[in-house]
């Protein structure tokens, strides 16, 4: 018998504080798996926000920067513009990136920064306890939307990928789940796709991964699952909202 | 012939794997905790398992190897 | 441009500082009275081949600054009062995480949206911390032209040497006067090896990591600790001032920046109406001279200090606290954006002459 799956050695090893079923472990380790896989791991900066994940630089082995909240965006510009030749990529919750940091991703995007943005959907603010993000869904019960969050009081949902993918300087947005076999394969593509995108200079790149936070909905990890199937998947389809034309199978990569 | 081997000390007993498991061979042990203080997810008939890795993939905490 | 002297504005001279110091990466957002700096850099940054982001907020820029600083490179970001409070946060997180980065304050009168014109105001910002936590910034006030080229090249090897951010305190009038400056052949660039920079690990066994964040408190006190040791060791050997006229004065005017060119002139006229006055001023607002003035309040000769600065008064307690009563210290400021009239200055000096006690409160 032969070891079909093991370990990445794009993870340090340190066991995840992340609470049980949370699909940060899963997210984490495509990322890892993609730099060893593509050989881009000792060429990759990665840059860590604030949220859960504030210390991701603890589990991904390769080099790493903190960003205030919502700026990882802007911090990744920075390093880009600095090391031209390396792949720098942001992981980020909804929180960070669609609240406090909308200026920021979206003019990174704009600016077709050749940087990859991880932007990790799970409807609530994680590690703060579970308040109303940007994309809470209607009716959603949270710390701060107790009643439920009510449209006329509150105000609606945003669709990050729909609303980047709107920019010119955005070359691949991309949104996936991670219920299954078949949908982390997916999203494992999406991450080897928008690390391509970064390296052959077509633009900015995002993938956003639909996620469960059981802590802060209340749910079994596995109930979590179906919940999302069930009720976020409605509100933020999936699919490729940009950069479905660019084809990397093919030998001559379109721009 | 396939082998899943559980690194018992990692696992959070989140039940994702026998979620995910195609044979429905995977069960949360309830009868012993780890040192985290979960149940852990053992195999309960190892000659059933197909080494798809579908457990080891849905696993967040990679837990998981698989052989085949 | 080396070996002449050059005509030029002390906006575009902080600028041409800084590619001359080996910068070649500039993040910022237009504001007045500071924009020939952006202006200047947008143009050479990209003739040479830095870079140059006109970044959409003072907030983002300031984490532009951060990114680079973290992976490796001299970097500049350069703005006015309003737009350097708001890259507080970010100058906070290069303190905590110990960056080395460079930082222009144009500034002009507050507080809020305020005016355009120069001041002083934003000495406590600049000295203090200005953001959160327990955290210092160079502080450099530049008072000519040819000081602003000089101390920025300096202001960059500062940064490196300490791993910090360190800022140039001008104003309106020193950013848009045009003086000549005698450019170097060559830089005192120091080169400064960056192990700990994020730039991929390219060969290292290890991952470097650049973060502000310790959960653990004693990890949190153990930084903080260390921090405070170097911000001492700062203070004991990065210390600039100019002096003169100290071992006769009978008053001792405290004056930074544009400021200390109205008191000089003054000084000339009291002289020749018989007083004589002596000056302090500070080239470094952190570290601040409390040594030099300290002794200075020891002087028997020294009956009264005099502060000017273009506020209600802030450096006057720096002063204070230096002088710790030994010496009556007298304030004379002026808001809004005017400067104090050399006449206005003189009134009060003859005052103090007066009465060196009560004098200061005419």
């Amino acid at each position: 018998m032969a070891i079909v799956f093991q370990p990445t050695e794009g993870l340090t090893g340190k066991p995840f504080h992340y609470c049980p079923g949370c699909n940060h472990g899963i997210i984490h380790r495509i990322i890892a798996e993609s730099m060893v896989e593509m050989g881009i791991l000792e060429d990759t900066v990665s840059v860590a926000s604030v949220g859960c994940t504030y210390n991701s630089y603890d589990y991904f082995s390769c080099d790493a920067v903190q960003a205030a909240h919502g700026r990882a965006p802007a911090v990744a510009t920075g390093i880009k513009r600095t090391l031209k030749d390396k792949i720098v990529f942001t992981y980020q919750g909804d929180g960070d990136l669609a609240s406090i940091g909308t200026a920021e991703i979206i003019h990174a995007a704009a600016r077709g920064e050749k940087i990859t943005a991880f932007f990790v959907n799970n409807a609530v603010y994680g590690m703060t306890s579970g308040q109303m993000a940007p994309t809470t869904l209607l009716g959603q019960v949270t710390t701060t939307s107790p009643f439920g969050r009510d449209a006329s009081y509150q105000g609606y949902p945003i669709n990050v990928s729909e609303l980047i993918a709107q920019l010119t300087g955005a070359a691949y947005v991309e949104r996936v789940c991670l219920t299954d076999f078949k949908n982390i394969q997916n999203a494992k593509k999406a991450v080897q796709k928008a690390f391509r995108v970064q390296q052959e200079g077509l633009g900015f790149s995002m993938v956003e991964f639909l996620s469960t936070c059981p802590t802060n909905w209340g749910k079994e990890p596995v109930e979590a699952m179906e919940w999302l199937k069930e009720k976020m998947i409605p509100q933020y389809p999936l699919g490729c909202f940009k950069g479905a034309d660019i084809d990397f199978s093919k030998k001559e990569v379109q721009a | 012939m396939a082998k899943v081997t559980f690194r018992d000390d990692l696992c959070k007993g989140c039940g994702l794997c026998v979620y995910a498991c195609p044979k429905k061979i995977l069960e949360l042990d309830t009868k012993s905790l780890n040192s985290k203080g979960y149940h852990p997810a053992v195999c309960v008939d190892p000659d059933s398992c197909i080494g798809c890795t579908f457990c080891a993939v849905q696993c967040p905490d990679s837990v998981i190897t698989v052989e085949r | 441009m080396a070996g002449k002297r050059v005509l030029m504005k002390g906006n575009e001279v902080i600028a041409e500082a800084a590619l001359r110091a080996g910068c070649r990466n500039y993040f910022g957002y237009p504001i007045t009275p500071q924009t020939e700096v952006m202006h200047y850099m947008a143009k050479k940054m990209v003739e040479i081949g830095g870079n140059f982001v006109q970044a959409e907020s003072e907030v983002s820029a300031i984490n532009m600054v951060y990114g680079a600083a973290a992976a490796g490179a001299r970097v500049m970001t350069s703005s006015s009062s309003p737009g350097i409070s708001l890259k507080q946060e970010g100058i906070s997180y290069i303190a905590g995480a110990e960056l080395p980065a460079v930082a222009v304050n144009i500034v002009r009168a507050g507080p809020g949206l305020g005016g355009i014109l120069p001041s002083q105001g934003d000495y406590w910002q600049a000295t203090k911390g200005g953001g959160h936590g327990d955290y210092r910034n160079i502080v450099i006030a530049p008072a000519s032209v040819q000081e602003l080229y000089e101390l920025t090249v300096e202001a960059f090897n500062l940064a490196d040497k300490y791993r910090m951010l360190a800022m140039i305190l001008g104003d309106g009038t020193l950013g848009q006067m045009m003086e000549p400056v005698l450019f170097r052949d060559e830089e005192p660039i120091e080169k400064i090896e960056k192990p700990w920079a994020a730039t991929g690990r390219g060969g290292r066994d290890f991952h470097n990591t650049v973060t502000s964040i310790y959960i653990d408190p004693d990890d949190l006190e153990a930084k903080n600790i260390e921090l405070q040791e170097k911000y001492k060791y700062i203070e004991e050997h990065e210390v600039r001032y100019e002096a003169y006229g100290l071992e006769d004065a009978e008053i001792v005017i405290t004056a930074f920046s544009t400021c200390s060119r109205i008191c000089k002139n003054v000084i000339k006229q009291a002289a020749e109406q018989g007083i004589k006055v002596g000056m302090i001023r500070p080239i470094t607002l952190w570290p601040f001279p409390t040594k030099i003035i300290s002794e200075t309040a020891d002087l028997s000769n020294v009956k009264a200090f005099l502060d000017v600065e273009l506020s209600a008064g802030q450096m006057v307690e720096d002063v204070r606290l230096a002088v710790s009563g030994r010496k009556p210290v007298h304030f004379y400021g002026r808001m809004g954006g005017n400067l104090p009239t050399q006449k206005e200055i003189l009134d009060k000096i003859i005052a103090i002459h007066n009465d060196p006690n009560e004098g200061g409160r005419v």
